[in-house]
């Protein structure tokens, strides 16, 4: 196992031994390692918990994605979170939803990164952030119809009288 | 062609149509708004610069609708965007011009099948004149556009309206191949 993934095991077995049953396995791939947390709610807790604890210290949220799992009728987000400024490691976490009405609390809070982040999983899936201050669509206009990212996303045909297809 | 080009003699005097007159003026000072949406825009901003030189053609941007008689549309026009433009657009003062500079504005571009948010055609909400295909186009091009314009503005006239000096314009289009041949023997 390269040490990277090494650091990113330690990091998660501190996580699993304060949330337990709350955060999956970690799966240690080499590319990226991650964990699923397994209920939903708890969310925001973990994200605080990761950000303040002082063996974890990940003070840098990379990246936030979100995904759409048709199949499983589910939406989610992938969070690369990284400790930089000291002894660095980094782990990505994700965070799964219902598709039809799901919420996902926000971490907006936690790193600030996440506010503009979140805004744009909002605009491209339709999930929802619980506790967003500012919950909006952030590139879309406000009165776009639909969810562009979405696998069985449909087009609009006209907005404001203009039309859309080609 | 021009009207300096003339010979003038007898005490200045030069007889000629208001057309002419009027034709050459405006022909002479076509302001193009400034803005752009994309990267057309950059291209738009080098045939600007020094080493293509619009302000010879007497072009040169101002930075208000109200003062322009060229609206640019150099890049991608998003669906958010195209109510904005057909605002500035109505704020030029008549008679105005649209040139649509690259792909993305001719008909979508890249983005004319999967990009939700692009308008596929800056025609679809203003009248366009003359189309300058590229993506982008070079300043060449734009230039080449430009001067496209300047003869739409030259068939205009008192009591002519737009669709017939169009016609007019594309009567009497010259195939650019036997022009650019002509430069290459010219060259070579």
């Amino acid at each position: 196992m390269p040490a990277a993934v090494q650091q990113s095991k330690a990091a998660y077995d501190i996580i699993r031994e304060r949330f337990g049953e709350a955060v999956s396995e970690c799966d240690a791939n080499p590319t990226m390692p991650f964990f699923e947390v397994a209920d939903t709610s708890k969310w925001a807790d973990i994200a605080l918990f990761m950000r303040d604890d002082s063996r974890l210290k990940f003070n840098y949220m990379a990246c936030l994605s979100g995904v759409d799992y048709m199949e499983q009728g589910q939406l989610g987000i992938v969070c690369n979170l990284e400790s930089i400024g000291g002894p660095t490691h980094k782990i990505a976490v994700k965070v799964k939803c219902a598709r039809d009405g799901g919420s996902i609390p926000s971490v907006s809070c936690v790193w600030h990164t996440a506010n503009w982040h979140e805004r744009e999983a909002y605009d491209m899936y339709g999930m929802t952030f619980e506790g967003h201050p500012d919950h909006r669509r952030i590139l879309c206009p406000e009165d776009w119809t639909g969810f562009p990212l979405r696998k069985d996303y449909q087009v609009q045909e006209t907005y404001h009288g203009i039309k859309v297809p080609y | 062609m021009g009207l300096l080009d003339a010979r003038i003699s007898n005490r200045n005097v030069l007889v000629t149509s208001v057309d002419n007159v009027m034709n050459w003026a405006r022909l002479s000072s076509l302001w193009p708004m400034g803005f752009g949406l994309a990267c057309c825009a950059i291209e738009m901003m080098a045939t600007n610069a020094s080493n293509y030189d619009l302000e010879r053609f007497g072009i040169f941007p101002r930075s208000s609708p109200r003062q322009s008689d060229l609206m640019i549309v150099a890049g991608t026009v998003t669906m958010k965007m195209a109510e904005k433009v057909v605002t500035l657009y109505e704020q030029m003062p008549e008679p105005r011009y649209v040139l649509s500079m690259g792909s993305c504005s001719n008909c979508g571009g890249p983005y004319w099948n999967h990009g939700y948010h692009v308008l596929k055609g800056v025609d679809r909400v203003i009248p366009v004149d003359v189309y300058v295909p590229g993506c982008p186009p070079r300043p060449e091009a734009l230039i080449g556009g430009l001067l496209k314009i300047q003869e739409l503005v030259r068939m205009e006239g008192i009591g002519v309206s737009r669709q017939e000096a169009l016609k007019k314009l594309a009567e009497k289009s010259v195939d650019p191949q036997q022009v650019i041949g002509q430069a290459r023997k010219a060259t070579a």
